[in-house]
């Protein structure tokens, strides 16, 4: 979504920024325009609890499955294309072939998890989005994106009321 | 420990970031020297050829193999112990885990040279890699040195990326303090984190993923490194018991090399306020109960084979307890249970020197069992035509490549220190406000609004 302006608050604390939160969604501003940045998790806080990730650990045994068929595939091809006469006896070792299979499993497994972190969380990412280096000195962000000119008093008093610090308008 | 605000941590875990001193480059110039000995008799070995280390037949496997398996070993100081604190939810491994996954990071990569190094032709390492090549030579998967290639990497893969995913915040947090080109560096390294609750749930979701992922494959590392050993038909070395053997070693060493270097950490960085004497103090009773296992592991290992009286066992059984090999055999007892036992284990002596000197001689001891494993065996293999004549002795080039892998680890902790906060800072905040008290309102008017 391009967004050229958003008005944000700075708070002191979590208890400050679950008020507005909840005030912003009380006034019906949805919450995907609600942007809430904090200088580390407060999961027991609901500005904190808006995403469900319960899926990743599905995806992430789903890049396990395609290492370790990558690992075996790997590993049986590379036994039984040695050219070794075998007199037609069976060359592929199971044992060495399950160890190739289980360490390329969990390699498929840290790589896909650190993929879908990424591209979930769609970093890595320089262009210019709503932030404010004071979340690096304990401040809480609490934004609105594309506010329009007639709530933007009323976004600017429901902030100040529950407690922003600093209020700012920002172009993007 | 006096309550610290957030901002007082960041200015903590940033001080040590901010300029260098005389001493810490004089410190610094002191170890690469070291390292630049150590690549000098490295080239001077590539020059000559191996010959001038100190393998002969039948002892081809000496200092670096030693080396090779001491520092993988060490590696599992960290991303095991971390992951197994972040899985078992321990409040007290936030200051500890950044610590503990650098030096599995470093001590594996340094580890991982070693074979290479033991390369005749080091510069054709590539053909270690198990691919399908056009000289129509396959790699033989069934070769422990093969599986040694995948878990290895694997390893240092998962334990990069235990590392790194954590460091993002803490990047983002350095960038928003600097100014100039230190800010456009750590604006490109920070990947434009912003700590909104999904990139925070997300990050904490993966971590679990990837803490329990990673821990089978820490157990598998050293279960393969130990298999590099079981699967040759050596006496003292054809073992069913080695891979847990090898693991509890490397537990045990990975958990001594951990205090020393928290401890080193608190002292030079002044993180008395966040490595706490009880951070020493569980980390201790977990040295204690390794060094259980560990003697426990040492006596069903010798009790089993001195109990078959095979007579090639024996020979090289002997000549670890009473013989030649002994003066190390008994130092290694002394440092890893005699020395560290009763310090860890008397509460009043379980303190930080105490658990420092405890892992000092534990990390000397399991650099000796290491030794023990492997020269012994093959100085006495089965013929005894093929016995040594004269006893496997390392030479310069041996003895200063290991100096400079033993300098290399500090030196990459130092450098570290500079480039990012050594405690994981967002990790030690969000663990303070697990209480959170409630705040007062501010008025309207002392709200500042910008436009």
């Amino acid at each position: 979504m391009p967004v050229s302006s958003a008005i944000y608050g700075l708070f002191p604390g979590p208890h400050a920024a679950e008020r507005a939160t909840c005030a912003l969604r009380e006034a019906g501003i949805t919450p995907e325009r609600i942007v809430v940045i904090s200088p580390e998790p407060f999961e027991e806080f609901s500005f904190s609890q808006t995403d469900n990730a319960g899926w990743m650990p599905w995806i992430a045994v789903c890049g396990g499955v395609i290492g370790g068929t990558c690992g075996f595939l790997l590993a049986w091809y590379t036994q039984v294309s040695n050219r070794l006469v075998t007199g037609g006896m069976p060359i592929v070792a199971p044992w060495p072939t399950g160890i190739v299979t289980y360490e390329l499993t969990m390699m498929g497994t840290v790589l896909t998890t650190v993929i879908v972190l990424l591209i979930s969380t769609r970093l890595p990412s320089w262009k210019p989005r709503l932030y404010d280096p004071e979340v690096s000195y304990g401040k809480i962000l609490i934004g609105v994106l594309d506010p329009s000119e007639l709530i933007l008093a009323d976004i600017e008093n429901l902030l100040r009321n529950a407690g922003a610090e600093k209020i700012r308008n920002t172009d993007m | 420990m006096t309550a610290k605000t957030p901002e007082q941590m960041n200015q903590d875990f940033m001080r040590p970031m901010e300029g260098v001193s005389s001493r810490y480059l004089m410190v610094l110039a002191c170890f690469v020297a070291v390292i630049i000995i150590g690549i000098m008799a490295f080239a001077w070995q590539v020059y000559h050829g191996l010959g001038v280390s100190g393998l002969r037949r039948p002892v081809f496997w000496g200092f670096y193999i030693t080396n090779f398996v001491f520092w993988i070993g060490l590696s599992h100081a960290g991303t095991l112990i971390s992951a197994i604190l972040r899985i078992a939810n321990a409040t007290w491994r936030r200051p500890v885990t950044r610590c503990a996954e650098v030096i599995t990071v470093f001590a594996l990569s340094i580890g991982a040279l070693f074979p290479i190094i033991h390369l005749g032709r080091p510069w054709l390492f590539f053909w270690l890699v198990p691919y399908p090549s056009e000289r129509g030579i396959w790699p033989n998967i069934r070769s422990p040195l093969a599986w040694d290639f995948f878990a290895i990497s694997t390893y240092l893969l998962g334990s990069g990326t235990f590392l790194l995913l954590p460091i993002l915040p803490d990047l983002a947090l350095v960038r928003d303090r600097s100014k100039g080109l230190r800010k456009k560096i750590y604006t490109v390294l920070a990947i434009g984190w912003r700590g909104t609750p999904r990139e925070w749930h997300r990050l904490e979701k993966a971590m679990q993923i990837m803490a329990v992922a990673v821990i089978p494959v820490a157990v598998s590392v050293h279960s393969i490194v130990s298999w590099d050993f079981a699967m040759a038909p050596v006496p003292a070395w054809h073992s069913t018991i080695f891979a847990p053997y090898f693991v509890v070693g490397a537990i045990f060493s990975g958990i001594a090399a951990l205090i020393i270097a928290m401890a080193i950490m608190r002292k030079l960085l002044h993180l008395e306020n966040y490595l706490l004497p009880i951070h020493f103090e569980n980390l201790g009773k977990l040295l204690l109960v390794m060094t259980l296992v560990w003697l426990y592991m040492v006596f069903a290992e010798h009790l089993t084979g001195w109990y078959g009286n095979e007579p090639s066992e024996m020979v090289v059984f002997w000549s670890t307890v009473t013989g030649s090999f002994s003066p190390l055999f008994i130092a290694m007892i002394v440092c890893n249970f005699i020395i560290p036992f009763p310090i860890l284990a008397i509460k009043k002596l379980r303190t930080i020197p105490g658990c420092v000197v405890a892992s000092t001689g534990i990390v000397i001891g399991m650099w000796l069992e290491r030794y023990l494993i492997i020269v012994p065996s093959l100085s006495r293999k089965y013929l005894p035509y093929a016995w040594v004549t004269a006893p496997y002795r390392p030479t310069w080039v041996e003895i200063s490549i290991t100096a400079a892998t033993f300098a290399a680890m500090p030196a990459l902790f130092m450098l570290l220190t500079k480039f990012i906060p050594i405690i994981s800072v967002w990790e030690l905040k969000w663990g303070l406000h697990a209480k959170p008290e409630p705040e007062p309102v501010l008025a309207p008017e002392e709200v500042e609004v910008t436009v």
